[in-house]
């Protein structure tokens, strides 16, 4: 892995429907300031800027990386724009961290966002190119016949996608920055929901959310505060039309896991890791990635929801931060998960704090679940 | 709505006002496109001027620059009055919405009327806020005046106030001029015989539809063309209830079909059959109209 890489700082907005008081380059740079106060730097000490970003037509800014370089303080200093679709988030973490462990740079800062109320993503998922009778309406459109897959394998029973849908709506009653806070979310609530895209409800989908997270990263020896040391980084991409691709539980996911945990000297993920924070846009993914992430064995996911394993005060918290079922800002939901399994390790998570926590696994899927990013970070120096 | 009137009764050519020292400056800053205050000996800045402070009854009269009790102007001409310039913005405090609006309202569509505390003012105006819907309207919203061109001193010189700019609309249209190649040719080509084209992978044996020309598994050159479908099986669907423009009646299917001979299935409406019936393994068949796949419908017994 080369150099010791270190966040020592993080910085988010209050996730919500729509930002209005401030442009997209107020909403990146009031994340930066925080990660750059978390860190207790300014600007003036940070090397390197990495971005990212979900796809330019959510927003219909082109190449926005170059309008905001200015508000991220990138001026006569090396700025990347990194795009892998929904994992994006998690890709820009790996990028700036590879900056500080290949000794390039000392210090990097990575942000990420998206301003999701100046347009729809649906409508920007659901184009028509010309020539294909495709049918795919949004994500949810895309998503829900793999869902209803892997419901039929695994015979999961059909409340399985509630129970996360109250699980992580009541985590995120516990983060200060969490988009969705529905009081007294129950069961009942959730399946008395419409079906959006059979069969996944109003309640088991992501919100819309305005947003932005930061990060700074830190080689060694340019550490200050508390650091959360990087124990292991990966990125998989696949193909996503492939003869025999297995859409459930994505060849790429396994193995980005399999290279993350390697390097961490993870054996037994849900033995060897506190928390987790997982890209789960749709309830169903949270059984779907337990299998995927190799947490439990194949068909076994959603029995590890359903015996709360995974709830805050479960063997393996799940999105103790609410997780992307409660803010989702596209591009940076990613980063938000690199970003909570960061605070975790920091003890710095406040009221979703998992008690003891000292290695935890950031992840984040996007495009067709065929690209994966995933972090483990530590209390203790790898 | 009131009654027509069976009775006018009305001054010809209308009452004349002399305005006074202060309301008079109001108007003629009006007709130049400003918007004064006047300030009290208690440093407070009324908007709308007056010319006798309602909290103490003096004259509006200050030494510039001071504070100090007010004297009186005949025996002390030095006095002047202190006309602050406020605004030109400022902020909603109290509002109600009109709707419909009356004939001699300043507005021919639903409007609100609003006490304005105008930036640097201590006293508010009341004045009409053109905001569109009255969802925009809160406490707090920040408005600027929306000045008439033709100014005549009065303060209808103002026809209203208008939310500050927060959002612009940016259209971004981009056109193309799209030709499919090579491979997509083929398979449009055959898409017009109502026959599906695939290829076949030499090195994996996968059959790919539609029709191309490398394998996206193992980057082998495909020239093996192969016939798949019509009929079909659907492996796994979804149950759209929100509408798109390619199917905008709800409940809606889109499936995902393996294609008989084919090694990946395609995703394609799936219609003719209720939504709830829609199951996996179903067998289907492709519905050609007009040189092209209308959609899938399930395969019917002979």
């Amino acid at each position: 892995m080369g150099h010791r890489c270190a966040v020592i700082g993080v910085g988010q907005t209050h996730y919500t429907t729509r930002r209005r008081d401030v442009s997209m380059a107020g909403l990146v740079r009031e994340a930066a300031l925080r990660a750059l106060e978390d860190a207790g730097l300014t600007f003036a000490d940070i090397d390197a800027v990495v971005i990212g970003k979900a796809p330019d037509l959510f927003e219909g800014v082109m190449m926005p990386e170059a309008y905001l370089a200015d508000a991220l303080g990138a001026a006569g200093k090396p700025m990347t724009r990194v795009h892998t679709a929904g994992s994006v988030g998690g890709s820009t973490a790996l990028v700036g961290a590879s900056l500080i462990q290949g000794g390039v740079h000392d210090r990097v800062l990575v942000v990420a966002y998206e301003k999701q109320s100046e347009s729809n993503a649906t409508w920007a998922l659901s184009t028509h190119l010309p020539f294909t009778s495709s049918l795919v309406v949004g994500a949810g459109g895309y998503f829900a016949p793999h869902i209803r897959d892997y419901m039929r394998r695994s015979g999961a029973p059909g409340h399985v996608g509630a129970l996360v849908a109250v699980k992580d709506r009541l985590n995120a009653l516990k983060n200060p920055y969490a988009h969705l806070k529905i009081p007294g979310i129950d069961r009942a609530m959730v399946e008395s929901t419409p079906m959006l895209w059979e069969p996944i409800r109003y309640l088991e989908t992501c919100p819309s959310s305005d947003g932005a997270c930061a990060m700074v990263l830190s080689s060694e020896r340019a550490v200050t505060g508390t650091p959360a040391w990087v124990h292991g980084g990966a990125m998989r991409s696949e193909p996503i039309f492939r003869a025999g691709r297995d859409t459930v539980s994505p060849q790429a996911g396994i193995d980005c896991a399999a290279d993350v945990y390697r390097q961490a000297g993870v054996t037994d993920p849900r033995r060897d890791l506190d928390v987790a924070e997982v890209y789960v846009p749709f309830s169903w993914y949270e059984p779907m990635w337990l299998e995927n992430l190799g947490f439990c064995g194949v068909n076994e996911g959603w029995k590890l929801t359903e015996a709360g394993a995974t709830a805050l005060d479960g063997d393996i918290p799940w999105n103790a931060s609410g997780g992307v079922l409660s803010s989702n800002p596209i591009g940076a939901s990613g980063l938000i998960r690199f970003a909570e399994a960061a605070l975790q390790v920091r003890g710095m998570a406040g009221e979703h704090q998992v008690d003891g926590a000292r290695k935890a696994l950031g992840h984040a899927y996007g495009g067709g679940a065929q690209f994966f990013a995933m972090w483990i970070v530590g209390a203790e120096k790898p | 709505m009131p009654s027509e009137p069976n009775h006018i009764l009305e001054f010809p050519g209308g009452y004349t006002r002399s305005t006074g020292p202060v309301i008079g400056r109001f108007l003629t800053e009006l007709r130049a496109g400003r918007i004064v205050g006047v300030r009290t000996a208690a440093r407070k800045v009324l908007v709308p001027p007056l010319e006798y402070d309602p909290e103490t009854g003096e004259p509006t009269l200050t030494t510039p620059g001071q504070t100090g009790p007010v004297r009186d102007p005949v025996r002390e001409p030095a006095l002047s009055y202190d006309f602050v310039e406020v605004g030109p913005a400022g902020t909603v405090r109290e509002w109600t919405w009109v709707d419909p609006p009356r004939k001699n309202h300043p507005l021919d569509r639903p409007f609100a009327w609003a006490l304005i505390r105008l930036d640097g003012a201590d006293t508010s105006l009341v004045h009409a806020v053109d905001a569109g819907t009255v969802k925009a309207m809160r406490a707090g919203l920040r408005v600027w005046p929306r000045w008439r061109p033709d100014r005549v001193g009065s303060i209808t010189d103002i026809e209203c106030f208008v939310p500050e700019v927060t959002t612009i609309v940016a259209n971004v249209r981009t056109a193309y001029t799209v030709t499919p190649g090579g491979a997509l040719g083929r398979y449009l080509d055959g898409l017009s015989r109502n026959v599906f084209l695939a290829g076949q992978c030499p090195t994996c044996r996968s059959v790919y539809v539609p029709y191309r020309l490398s394998c996206p598994q193992c980057g082998s050159v495909i020239d093996d063309e192969v016939e798949v479908g019509p009929g079909g099986s659907v492996t796994t669907f979804a149950i759209n209830n929100l509408p798109d423009p390619r199917a905008p009646q709800v409940p809606f299917v889109s499936a995902y079909i393996l294609l008989d001979g084919a090694d990946i299935p395609i995703i394609a409406l799936l219609a003719e059959v209720p939504a709830g019936e829609v199951a996996e393994g179903m067998r289907v068949r492709a519905v050609f109209e007009g040189g092209t796949v209308k959609w899938f419908a399930p395969e019917r017994e002979a």
